[in-house]
């Protein structure tokens, strides 16, 4: 997995509550068996109009947003469907950050596993965020994750909190399966147990 | 801390692995389920990495999102699919996954079929590639929808590493009025306590309305429990599950189901248990359900109105309310009961169950659709279709001028061309009303089975009691 150290680059506020999957890629995207190229797919119907038109209108497909790194959203971000295709598609877009008050718990752990940093920031100050990123002369923002700050445009820095365990596997790209592969022996010693009080759950 | 446990607590103490340092839990996986969606980069990356599939017994498959609901037997259409659909029952011949093929009578949605076939039992751990996993709850056991990364997780170490979430108690006492159901139930509380209001919690449902509930209907309850942003909702294991549980396919049998019960019963919450949340509802208030909007929080009684956007608490609740309705072609403060529709969806893993069938059969026997309405009944398994057929449920749908389809998931994502055209306004009984989710600028208003028959009968929405012969 991707490393997630540092980003910069403009950040593009979606002043937007309960933006869901479907809408962050929709079931167009789904029947691919492959990630690539799902940037093209991100916020779709958004982004496009029903002739596939791009709609000039929308912030990411205005100049400096659409090189946005960074996305403000508003609160319940990546609620419904599980489907991994939109951190994958925000990813191959560019955007590997996304600060909003609060995301769906799908979401939120599909995003650690594909190495997107999600910021959960109290609403007043992601307004103020957004309200920055809605100009473009100050809507460059600088994500340091190991000093968990964000460097505004003006040289300010605004703090944020991240559970501990969440940053070390995105600081370091840690592969949870080799990680778990580690346990192999406690698993099994488990499932030899589980095999004498639960055997029902065994039909091997 | 209390010794007293809730039925979550339980059974995730009883298959946690490790501790990790960081706060986070290896959780042992009992149950997943799988389709042709998210299984497959699972499976790719078992292949590229070397790694072995570690239990094929824990492990069932099932193509149902890109299928199509007329003609199976003419295969899927669609190029793309029918390479997802394929690379399925390639990755299942490799790996030597159980899988219930296209045509087999066993074939429908994933979160029909893992109950049928008895994978889904009480104190259990569950997952799969799909939000709609809570569904299993209904049974007592922890279901949760995971992304394709926790696929292959579970595929290759049959854990998860899970930060621990809270407990939530949902009570809702009373007694459902006659023609109100386990659908309009989960609407309500969803209305009550907004998409996110169950984020980072597993919901409890308790309480005498929901001990009357059918299997059937508690599956609906946990269903939706996702679109109340809670990952699991959970049902403790009474006669009604056992005796729906006992006799199925991968169902303990004899000594085994005989200890498998006895453990089954230490499930339920320990009285005393605390939560982190609790909500109350009153069964008796709740009124039939009608989604306006573009979220399953926007919901209303049948006899309510679309809400004014002037009254919102707020400027982004204003704003929120105000691109629902535009989307959805409505008009503040218009009467539910004066929106028509074109087009009827019964169906899907929230409404796909022979009771489903039955309740859209009830309202529909002797009545015919609007006109200028059509409208399908897509049950949710080929079991479902066919004990329906063997109840002569089919003639009366038909007769009364509803499409009686092949098992899927069909229009509730719209991947297998049973897709709305923009501007299509559709009663469904599905549960995602969502921008786009049935069609681009297509509106989607979720209601129960009986509610979406007879808004397909009279062609507008009515209170489905109104219409009782």
């Amino acid at each position: 997995m991707k490393t997630f150290t540092t980003l910069s680059g403009p950040a593009a506020p979606l002043p937007m509550i309960n933006v869901d999957t479907d809408q962050i890629i929709p079931k167009q995207y789904l029947s691919a068996i492959s990630r690539a190229g799902l940037g093209k797919g991100l916020l779709h119907d958004f982004r496009y109009d029903s002739a596939d038109k791009e709609k000039p209108d929308f912030i990411l497909n205005r100049e400096p947003y659409r090189d946005a790194k960074i996305l403000l959203a508003g609160d319940n971000f990546g609620c419904g469907s599980s489907r991994e295709h939109a951190p994958w598609s925000l990813d191959d877009f560019g955007i590997r950050c996304v600060i909003a008050p609060g995301f769906a718990d799908i979401f939120f752990n599909n995003c650690v596993k594909n190495g997107v940093l999600l910021i959960v920031m109290e609403e007043a100050k992601v307004n103020e965020l957004m309200a920055l990123a809605d100009n473009p002369q100050s809507c460059e923002m600088t994500v340091d994750l190991e000093a968990q700050s964000i460097t505004l445009a003006a040289g300010s820095s605004v703090s944020f909190e991240i559970e501990s365990f969440r940053k070390h596997r995105l600081m370091n790209g840690l592969d949870d399966i080799e990680i778990t592969l580690q346990k192999d022996a406690e698993i099994s010693a488990f499932e030899a147990k589980q095999k004498t009080t639960m055997p029902w759950l065994y039909r091997g | 801390m209390s010794t007293q446990k809730t039925l979550f607590d339980k059974i995730w103490e009883n298959h946690v692995v490790a501790e990790n340092d960081d706060g986070t839990s290896l959780l042992y996986i009992d149950m997943h389920l799988t389709h042709e969606v998210t299984s497959w980069p699972g499976f790719e990356s078992m292949r590229n990495s070397g790694r072995r599939l570690r239990r094929n017994d824990a492990l069932l498959a099932v193509p149902d999102h890109v299928i199509p609901t007329i003609d199976q037997a003419g295969g899927i259409k669609d190029e793309s699919s029918r390479v997802q659909f394929e690379t399925l029952l390639k990755n299942c011949a490799e790996f030597d996954v159980p899988l219930i093929p296209l045509l087999d009578k066993r074939q429908g949605i994933v979160h029909i079929i893992g109950p049928e076939q008895g994978a889904t039992q009480p104190g259990i751990t569950m997952v799969c590639g799909d939000s709609h996993t809570a569904t299993h709850g209904a049974f007592g056991c922890l279901a949760f929808g995971i992304g394709s990364s926790e696929v292959e997780h579970v595929l290759s170490t049959q854990t998860l590493v899970q930060k621990r979430p809270k407990n939530m108690r949902i009570a809702i006492d009373g007694e459902l009025p006659l023609g109100v159901t386990g659908k309009d139930m989960i609407l309500a509380i969803i209305g009550t306590i907004g998409t996110a209001g169950g984020t980072g919690h597993v919901i409890e449902y308790v309480g005498s309305a929901i001990r009357a509930l059918s299997m059937e209907g508690r599956m609906t309850v946990c269903n939706m429990t996702i679109e109340g942003g809670a990952r699991a909702g959970l049902i403790a294991p009474d006669e009604t599950t056992l005796a729906y549980v006992k006799g199925r396919p991968l169902a303990p049998s004899d000594e085994l189901w005989d200890a498998a019960v006895k453990y089954w019963r230490t499930l339920p919450s320990d009285p005393g248990a605390t939560y982190d949340k609790e909500i109350s509802l009153d069964a008796n208030m709740i009124a039939p359900q009608v989604t306006w909007g573009t979220s399953p929080e926007d919901v209303v009684p049948i006899d309510g109105r679309v809400p004014d956007p002037a009254v919102a608490k707020d400027e982004k609740q204003r704003d929120a309310i105000q691109q629902a309705l535009d989307y959805m072609g409505l008009t503040a403060n218009q009467p539910i009961e004066d929106i028509k529709i074109d087009r009827a969806f019964i169906g899907s893993c929230t409404n796909g169950r022979i009771e489903d069938m039955r309740a859209a059969a009830e309202v529909a026997k002797g009545r015919k659709i609007a006109a200028g309405v059509s409208a399908m009944v897509v049950p949710g398994s080929g079991l479902v279709k066919a004990q329906a057929e063997a109840e002569g449920l089919d003639k009366i749908l038909l007769e009364a001028g509803f499409e009686w389809r092949e098992p899927g998931c069909s229009m509730c994502i719209a991947m297998n061309g049973d897709i709305l055209k923009a501007g299509e306004r559709c009663a469904s009984t599905s549960n995602r009303n969502f921008k786009g989710r049935q069609g681009r600028d297509s509106r989607t208003h979720l209601v129960s089975p009986a509610m979406a028959a007879a808004a397909a009968i009279e062609g507008h929405f009515v209170d489905v009691r109104s219409l009782a012969s």
